[in-house]
């Protein structure tokens, strides 16, 4: 999962050898499914950009806003929060709390005046490997797109 | 009895509303008033800042210092105060999280100008003169505190002893505050650890006498407290009313809630967390009703359940914005395409 400019670089230093920027994104996996499905798509050889870094949560409900709210804190450019499909949750309803958070987190860090594209919630099976490397990539190329977090430098 | 002790009490970008409260505990005044002597509170009397600045360092022996840290002359008298002090208790909302004068986090200093010095409608400012630190005039050179672009907490100018939380503290915690000081002061008794929060560790929830379900809570719709008129015994929250009593810390004795007005989170974030307004916002989004249909829900639609929530900065971080883990607000450099 863990590339190696993700072991030499800082959060927070964001400048890679070759000086191009390179963003940092924080993805949460709920252990059922998204992280199989990350799994899934990593024993198939899919290619990803590398610039992400996968915390495994029991559920995705398990993410608490204060783990967002740190993670954009400490300079993350993205965080993607990936969960069991709506009806599938191994808890039966986490998901559906996950889902009311995010919806209400994208206000809030709209409000602290972050793109609200940086943070993304996705349902991703175990099944799935194919949409785990599809959404890195989109939510990659979303994040390239915007820059670097505003934390980053101030207001 | 021995040499009374000192004890002072400032204020930095607050409403005076702390300084007022220290005399709400009655007759406990005439504790203090054996006890200390005070040398300095603007408020009440006229002390110079240079009298303290000419003290023996920790020659006074509590500072209570209430009101946010908005400009260097807020920072300055900290530092001198923090110096010449013992122990420094940061004093209400507004020392401990930021309080009301924090949510001016969301804008910065130029955007605070505009508006207060030219945009009001009573303004009369043709000339657009803005205050300066430093300005020339015939008589010699005049100075003003610089006015910070971020509001600050005492704690991140100067090092903490105790914190009081409330908006104000309310007596029974100032009571207790007096007490464990005079228990020092008179009888040697040992002051609590460093960095303790004066008042309790639970959730306001815990003291309030409202009615709550305890199984199954879920609400339908999310209300301003004007909108509706709630039963009086029961839950606020339940009701669909948002009060921040899961996310705030007890110890007012849930007076807000008593008085049919929902809480509004001067206490601040509980023991166990640092981010008050993350921690509300994960207790409304988890009671709005989920139904046998859910699964079927788009995101549209859940979007448009959330944003009944009007404002969630502004009900969330009421009082602990600085504090905060992102503290103020950012700007984006690059804006997307569309």
């Amino acid at each position: 999962m863990s590339s190696e400019a993700a072991h030499k670089s800082d959060v927070g230093a964001g400048h890679a050898e070759a000086g191009e920027w390179e963003p940092k994104i924080l993805v949460f996996c709920c252990n059922w499914c998204s992280y199989a499905g990350a799994d899934l798509a990593g024993v198939s050889r899919l290619q990803m950009p590398p610039y992400f870094r996968v915390i495994r949560v029991m559920c995705s409900a398990r993410v608490d806003p204060e783990f967002v709210m740190r993670a954009f804190q400490k300079g993350a450019d993205g965080v993607l929060v990936a969960g069991c499909h709506p009806a599938d949750c191994h808890y039966i309803g986490g998901n559906y709390r996950t889902r009311r958070r995010m919806a209400l987190m994208k206000m809030l860090i709209q409000q602290f005046g972050f793109d609200p594209d940086r943070l993304r919630l996705e349902w991703i099976s175990a099944g799935e490997g194919e949409k785990f490397q599809k959404t890195i990539i989109e939510f990659t190329n979303t994040v390239k797109e915007l820059g670097p977090s505003p934390i980053k430098g101030g207001a | 009895m021995a040499e009374k002790i000192k004890i002072a009490q400032y204020w930095g970008a607050g409403c005076g509303g702390c300084d007022v409260a220290l005399l709400d505990i009655d007759a406990k005044i005439l504790d203090v008033h054996a006890i200390a002597d005070v040398v300095f509170w603007p408020i009440g009397f006229d002390g110079k800042l240079h009298e303290i600045e000419s003290m023996p360092d920790k020659s006074i022996t509590v500072s209570f210092y209430n009101g946010a840290i908005r400009n260097s002359e807020n920072e300055h008298i900290a530092k001198v105060l923090r110096q010449k002090s013992v122990i420094m208790i940061a004093f209400g909302s507004c020392a401990c999280y930021g309080g009301t004068p924090g949510l001016a986090n969301v804008t910065n200093r130029q955007e605070v100008f505009e508006t207060v010095y030219k945009k009001t409608p009573s303004t009369d400012n043709p000339e657009g003169v803005f205050p300066q630190p430093h300005v020339k005039v015939k008589e010699g050179e005049l100075e003003l505190p610089e006015f910070y672009d971020t509001v600050k907490t005492l704690d991140e100018v100067v090092d903490v002893d105790y914190f009081m939380p409330g908006c104000p503290p309310t007596v029974n915690l100032i009571a207790m505050a007096v007490d464990a000081v005079v228990a020092h002061v008179t009888k040697g008794a040992p002051l609590p650890p460093k960095g303790t929060v004066i008042a309790s560790d639970k959730t306001l929830c815990d003291e309030c006498k409202r009615e709550r379900v305890e199984k199954g809570r879920r609400i339908e719709k999310i209300y301003q407290a004007y909108e509706i008129k709630p039963d009086p015994k029961k839950c606020l929250l339940d009701q669909g009313i948002i009060c921040l009593g899961p996310a705030t810390r007890a110890g007012c004795g849930a007076m807000c809630p008593n008085a049919q007005m929902p809480c509004r989170g001067c206490m601040g974030p509980t023991k166990a967390v640092t981010d008050q307004g993350a921690s509300m916002l994960s207790a409304v989004s988890s009671l709005l009703n989920i139904t046998d249909s859910e699964s079927k829900l788009s995101e549209e639609q859940i979007m448009e359940l959330m944003m009944q929530v009007k404002d969630p900065l502004g009900t969330f971080y009421a009082f602990s914005l600085p504090k905060s883990p992102l503290k103020r607000t950012v700007t984006e450099r690059r804006k997307k395409k569309g």
